[in-house]
């Protein structure tokens, strides 16, 4: 892991986020940015966060903590206090970003708003990733990722049609909230670049779900329907007729879809040949006109008995074998992957994806995801594991702050840092 | 007056579909020039989806399209005619950034891979998102955004417990790949503004969605644990899930984590009896009892409105949000007072609702400067006026069918 510029390589950002926005933060941190996380003396709440090293519940052993803090740095510091507020104050004069996700308002309380803030550094950006926004009736409503999803749309339209919206078990909301926090602070970063002025970008977990639900909004302006739940199928792009999306195979399933159009007939042709081949074709299916096929014509009748083989189809494979043939075929089909199988995929191997980080406190190195990005002047970098609790207290408070032994030991003593 | 961050900048779009599209919507709502490169022969492919305006099936009624479409230019342009091409290339001579979305393989069949345009304009930066990115034994396998949600693992986390899983109906990781790909954009126009050069950004729709789903990677590369999924269940908030309200498909989404919130929600509620059970006391008795303590929930959330439910328990700091369809969107008060969509006519369209941005910058705020582009609206525009080309040039490619 060599030291890189990177995109960011000489900008700072302060992270005062806990895990509505860590995410925003490591973004940055992974384009070459100075991430310093501030976290309270003692260490953050998220750090309860599981799972954990080896199942073993400690503030250190946070995997959440972990995958999302990746690249920063870390200290400790309480900033409800005056002391606190003065030495966060002096950071900020360097620095070129504070990110934060307290409630609206919190920050502007103890005098560390943006208004305060960029007297201070008129370069400032700073980054607030809220559930609904700064401003708005609903903006002190309180919210955990269930209620996001849900306010912002996606939980509506996932799940079965007879039973309740369902959520995707690892929490969503605010990592797309933080990710688009971090473009959205880039915007801010290129105007700031070519004017010098800095400003507050103020973002709604929302409104980032809302992004998420397709042709949802205009479904409902253009044609007053309402798009609607259907468990593993796909509604409401075409007629009303509905296309299966997973399909079961021998030790799992697969994602694959009949689409009409130009676009589907490769693979519609080639999964006939597959059938063909293997003696399973209909006659209804044998000659079948590909390319004047289209889902706006489609009936639900049809539409099933083109599925109904396909599935005879895939039950006699696994997703292995389904996911070569399709390769070799090139039918648009994907396996339904564990995290073994993700681990194991050979594009991903192929390409580097994975970092392995040291973690010598623990004896260990931990395999993460990479780079989100490949860039080919200025490749993302990977330099620290996440901080320990005020890791780096004293490279910022003595080596650059410039702030003695007795005063830090003050400072600790009386709980600041 | 208004302050446009990528004033100036021009972008020329060969991609399509979602992910590469809605990246440089980025781009367009503040204030750059991005021009989508179609074709009558080759629309957008959401440019065939529903819905159309009073549904009748045409590329400039698309809504699903224009919906994400505000700011943009389009030409309309036969990639596959030599002359086609050369105005491509004439466009690419003027752009800050090329962008694509298909397949690898696709552009350099134009002769407009990255390798080509540096000899056309050696500082271009170029973008190209797909679904396995440019290299790699299954870089040219065919796909959708859809499938990579089963790639990506992201169906085996949603169901019930013990239960099939369950898919998403939307290409989730289309709608997030743009957040992390614009950061990578907007990153490399800034180091080409202060060093002269550009270079190539490759965007794996696949690796940007694993970005999303590292704790339970994580997870399983150090505790060989397969994370699994949960209902709407959560491992540190009981109550936590989805409550079958008043009215046809109606619901509500509570989360309660700490004791203050429980003791917060039985007072709202009424306290009756049965919250006050032995069984509901602490946390870990109700994670313990969460089934029985869901089924009685709902007894008290099944009289009410959805919006009354999230009223009451908001108005003592409990979590709770009405699980919101397109309708409920499309009039919900927060979104509007923030402005979330640019209301507009459009002239196919009419009164049409384009999608805005998810924040709001103090000091150069997107906005809409025009409404979404019909197919080939600006090609006289982008040739003439941009291009410089003369009037009898433009005819002559008209006649030959450059523009259909």
């Amino acid at each position: 892991m060599e030291q890189v510029k990177g995109l960011l390589g000489s900008y700072r950002v302060l992270d005062l986020t806990d895990e509505k926005g860590f995410l925003c933060g490591k973004i940055l941190a992974d384009l070459g940015a100075d991430v310093i996380k501030i976290e309270k003396p003692g260490g953050d709440e998220s750090r309860k966060l599981g799972p954990f090293y080896r199942d073993i519940p400690d503030p250190e052993k946070s995997l959440y903590w972990f995958a999302y803090n990746l690249n920063k740095r870390g200290i400790t510091l309480d900033i409800e206090s005056r002391d606190g507020q003065q030495i966060f104050k002096r950071l900020v004069k360097t620095a070129d970003f504070v990110i934060e996700s307290f409630t609206p308002d919190y920050l502007d309380g103890i005098g560390l708003g943006y208004t305060a803030l960029s007297k201070i550094n008129p370069r400032l950006i700073m980054t607030s990733i809220t559930p609904f926004g700064l401003d708005g009736p609903y903006k002190n409503y309180k919210a955990t990722d269930i209620v996001v999803m849900a306010m912002g749309g996606l939980l509506y339209i996932t799940g079965n049609p007879d039973e309740p919206p369902l959520r995707i078990s690892l929490s969503q909301a605010f990592l797309l909230a933080s990710a688009h926090g971090a473009a959205a602070s880039m915007v801010a970063h290129f105007y700031r670049e070519t004017s010098g002025e800095g400003q507050h970008v103020d973002v709604s977990a929302q409104e980032c779900v809302l992004w998420e639900i397709a042709n949802a909004i205009p479904l409902w302006e253009l044609n007053k329907n309402i798009l609607r739940r259907a468990g593993s199928y796909m509604s409401g792009r075409w007629t009303g007729t509905k296309q299966r999306l997973l399909w079961k195979c021998q030790d799992g399933y697969v994602l694959f879809y009949v689409l009409g159009g130009a676009f589907g007939v490769k693979t519609n042709k080639a999964i006939v040949r597959w059938m063909e081949e293997k003696s399973m074709v209909p006659e209804y299916l044998k000659n079948f006109d590909w390319s004047i096929f289209d889902m706006a014509n489609q009936t639900q009748e049809m539409q099933d008995l083109i599925e109904t083989p396909i599935a005879n189809l895939f039950l006699k494979y696994t997703k292995e074998e389904l996911y070569s043939e399709a390769q070799k075929r090139g039918i648009m089909l994907c396996p339904v992957s564990t995290s073994k199988d993700i681990l194991e995929n050979a594009q991903l191997k192929s390409r580097d994806f994975w970092v392995e980080v040291s973690h010598p406190e623990l004896s260990t190195s931990i395999t993460y995801p990479g780079a989100f990005a490949k860039l080919s002047q200025t490749p993302l970098t990977f330099r620290y594991r996440a901080p320990l609790i005020g890791e780096h207290n004293l490279d910022i408070y003595q080596g650059e702050l410039g702030l003695s032994h007795s005063k830090l030991a003050i400072l600790q003593r009386a709980g600041v840092i | 007056m208004d302050k446009k961050v990528f004033n100036g900048i021009t972008v020329v779009d060969f991609g399509w579909a979602i992910a590469g599209p809605l990246t440089l919507k980025y781009l367009a709502d503040y204030g750059a020039v991005v021009i989508c490169v179609e074709s009558f022969q080759r629309p957008d492919l959401l440019r065939t989806a529903t819905p159309y305006k009073d549904e009748v099936a045409e590329v400039d009624r698309a809504g699903y399209f224009a919906y994400f479409a505000a700011n943009k230019y389009s030409i309309s342009l036969n990639l596959n005619k030599p002359n086609g091409l050369k105005i491509a290339k004439k466009l690419v001579s003027r752009a800050d950034v090329v962008a694509d979305s298909h397949r690898p393989g696709v552009m350099e069949r134009w002769k407009l891979g990255y390798d080509d345009l540096i000899k056309i304009k050696p500082d271009i930066i170029m973008i190209r998102n797909s679904n396995q990115g440019l290299t790699g034994p299954a870089a040219t396998h065919p796909g959708l955004g859809n499938h990579i949600n089963g790639l990506a693992g992201i169906v085996n986390l949603i169901g019930w417990p013990e239960q099939e899983p369950i898919s998403l109906m939307v290409a989730y990781t289309d709608y997030f790949v743009p957040h992390f790909a614009v950061t990578a954009l907007i990153g490399a126009l800034d180091y080409r503004r202060k060093t002269g050069k550009g270079q190539l950004i490759d965007v794996s729709q696949f690796e940007v969605g694993l970005q999303l789903l590292t704790p339970s990677l994580v997870n399983y590369s150090v505790n060989k644990k397969e994370e699994k999924a949960k209902g709407n269940a959560s491992d540190y908030a009981v109550p936590h899930g989805v409550y079958r309200c008043k009215g046809d498909d109606r619901w509500c989404a509570i989360s309660v984590i700490t004791d203050a919130e429980w003791q917060a929600f039985r007072n709202a509620i009424g306290e009756p009896d049965w919250l006050r059970k032995p069984e509901f006391r602490t946390a870990t008795d109700r994670k313990k009892n969460e089934e029985q303590l869901n089924l009685i929930i709902e007894q008290w959330t099944s009289q009410h409105e959805a919006e009354e439910v999230m009223r009451i328990l908001q108005e003592v700091g409990v979590a709770a949000g009405v699980v919101q369809n397109a309708e409920d969107l499309y009039k919900d008060v927060q979104l509007k007072e923030r402005e979330c969509f640019w209301v507009e006519n459009h002239k196919e369209l009419g009164r049409f609702s384009h999608l805005g941005q998810p924040s709001r910058l103090s000091k150069t705020p997107a906005r809409l400067y025009k409404v979404a582009p019909c197919l080939g609206e600006h090609t006289e525009y982008i040739c003439r006026d941009l291009l410089g080309m003369s009037e009898e040039e433009y005819d002559g490619y008209l006649v030959e069918g450059i523009f259909e």
